[in-house]
């Protein structure tokens, strides 16, 4: 790997040397390191791009990394990656797409998630999104995350992306057994023209079975931001969404609820937020001696931690 | 030394013209305790704002130290040695207590430094240090929190507006000898908005703010057993008691 695409790694995953456990490092559309363990086994597909990570059942405190990056121009890809986790087994994936786009011609990545989670098994999901270079070609991403819950698992989900992503369509599908619990929390900031949309719909079957997704963004510039979340009970469960948006110049942010109860013992909320950097929080930091334009960024900094 | 000279402070409120401050005139002078106290309304509050540049003075001048610091703004004003503790302290989401002591010290102290001006006001140091600063602490716990941040300032001239306001009776047994410890330990002038017979008893001046002036000031023994003995006095008490005389 180059250093562009060292740094893109480190931006992703967090990684600065390569990670312990199982990993796949996918660069430009290639294959360029791969490492199972006795417990996570990783194939290629054979029929689309792809891979298939099978974690067996039990597995504990086991990582797996499966970074993408791109660095050169022009690359559009559908990347298919299914996960599937055996019963109690507690892991944590990381996942994560940079792209460094210098050239005048789009760079998009697309993949798609799938995660089949056995029973009471314990899954911490992170996927972070980043985007750099200076070039005409847009950098987009899209992913699409599927995840089937069965009974008394849980599953945590972290999004981020914070910097750099021209455009993304991020769609995200959950079905959840008896007492499987889902938690999402996005973090976002577009910049510039960019547009991010995400789309949340959780599907609680099982009863007992619960969720809570919640997105902090901050919009910028003349960005565009769509959340839309739906929570549908179909039974004894709880969903809680909650949007909270700082918006900023000429930005543009969009939140729709929709909650779907099906059941007279479904419990559903939601709430969202949309507003511009309270003053009283800029004032406090003012009265600490930091200026105007430092306060805004502890202020973001802190609402995206 | 802080002198303000001829201070005038208007608000318009559906296009009337609200004078809050009223040509006010007074000094506090190096190393001093001093309390402003007064009935509610009567611009205490306000004028502790103008101070520190929150509120746009109308007319007049704030000089520091003899330097006129008028036009400067909030910033400005905190990087010459003002500190403010709000009566309401603000809340933020994802900033944490250590985050907003090492802002306010102006350097990434350590932890155990910041453990250590909590311990000052008189908390567990460790239960709150990575404790975001927003509802979920009590109204207690923020004002010690926003009294904390004023310390690690270090600054030569420290207000605090209204400590004792919104806290509940056990959580101000301890403010006071939080401020007790501040009157002993801190180096600089400190300037108190309070309506307590406590924090006026540590002061070495009590100023008496009434109508946008100054009513009397002047060394706490003599001005104390004044307003103690006044109507105004009762009445303050029978405000705080939900009634009036």
């Amino acid at each position: 790997m180059d250093e562009i695409q060292k740094k893109l790694i480190a931006e992703v995953a967090g990684l600065h040397v390569m990670p312990e456990g199982a990993y796949n490092i996918r660069a430009n559309s290639q294959l360029a390191a791969r490492n199972t363990t006795a417990n996570i086994d990783i194939v290629t597909k054979e029929d689309k791009p792809g891979i298939d990570i099978h974690i067996k059942p039990g597995t504990k405190n086991e990582s797996v990394h499966i970074p993408v990056v791109l660095s050169e121009s022009g690359i559009k890809e559908t990347v298919y990656n299914d996960f599937y986790i055996g019963e109690d087994a507690d892991v944590v994936i990381v996942a994560g797409c940079g792209i460094s786009n210098c050239g005048s011609q789009d760079s998009e990545h697309d993949g798609v998630h799938r995660f089949f989670v056995g029973k009471n098994a314990k899954v911490k999901y992170v996927e972070k999104h980043y985007g750099e270079g200076d070039g005409q070609g847009k950098r987009i991403l899209n992913p699409v995350t599927e995840v089937y819950q069965e009974e008394g698992s849980y599953v945590e989900m972290e999004m981020v992306q914070i910097k750099g992503v021209d455009s993304t369509v991020r769609t995200t599908k959950a079905e959840l057994k008896d007492e499987a619990t889902m938690i999402v929390h996005e973090r976002l900031m577009t910049h510039g023209s960019q547009k991010a949309t995400s789309v949340y719909t959780v599907d609680l079957n099982g009863k007992g079975s619960s969720t809570d997704v919640i997105s902090r963004s901050v919009a910028k510039d003349t960005s565009e931001q769509i959340f839309e979340a739906a929570i549908v009970g179909n039974t004894d469960c709880h969903g809680h969404a909650e949007c909270d948006a700082i918006i900023m110049d000429k930005a543009r942010v969009v939140a729709i609820p929709r909650l779907d109860a099906n059941d007279v013992d479904a419990a559903l909320i939601h709430e969202a937020a949309i507003g511009k950097i309270a003053g009283d929080q800029l004032i406090k930091l003012m009265t600490l001696g930091l200026t105007e334009e430092e306060a805004e960024e502890q202020i973001i900094a802190g609402f995206l931690r | 030394m802080l002198e303000i000279k001829d201070a005038t402070y208007e608000v318009e409120d559906e296009g009337k013209v609200i004078r809050i401050i009223d040509h006010l005139n007074m000094t506090v002078g190096d190393g001093k305790f001093v309390v402003i106290t007064g009935p509610n309304g009567g611009g205490k509050s306000s004028l502790a704002k103008l101070i520190m540049g929150v509120n746009p003075i109308t007319s007049g001048q704030i000089l520091l130290d003899g330097e006129d610091i008028t036009g400067l703004n909030i910033t400005e004003r905190a990087k010459k040695g003002l500190s403010f503790a709000f009566q309401a302290p603000v809340h933020f989401k994802g900033i944490q207590v250590v985050d907003l002591l090492r802002l306010a010290a102006g350097e990434k102290i350590s932890i155990s430094t910041a453990c250590e001006y909590l311990s000052k006001v008189g908390l567990c140091a460790k239960d709150y240090i990575n404790r975001e600063v927003n509802a979920s602490l009590s109204g207690g716990e923020l004002k010690r929190i926003e009294i904390a941040t004023v310390l690690a300032r270090k600054t030569k001239f420290s207000i605090f507006d209204e400590p004792e306001a919104g806290i509940d009776l056990w959580s101000f047994q301890n403010l006071i000898k939080v401020f007790e410890n501040i009157r002993s330990s801190v180096q600089g002038t400190i300037l108190v908005i309070s309506h307590q017979e406590r924090i006026l008893n540590i002061a070495d001046e009590i100023i008496v703010i009434e109508d946008g002036k100054v009513k009397k000031s002047g060394p706490k023994d003599q001005i104390l057993p004044e307003i103690l003995g006044t109507p105004s006095a009762a009445n303050i008490a029978c405000e705080k008691l939900g009634g009036t005389l």
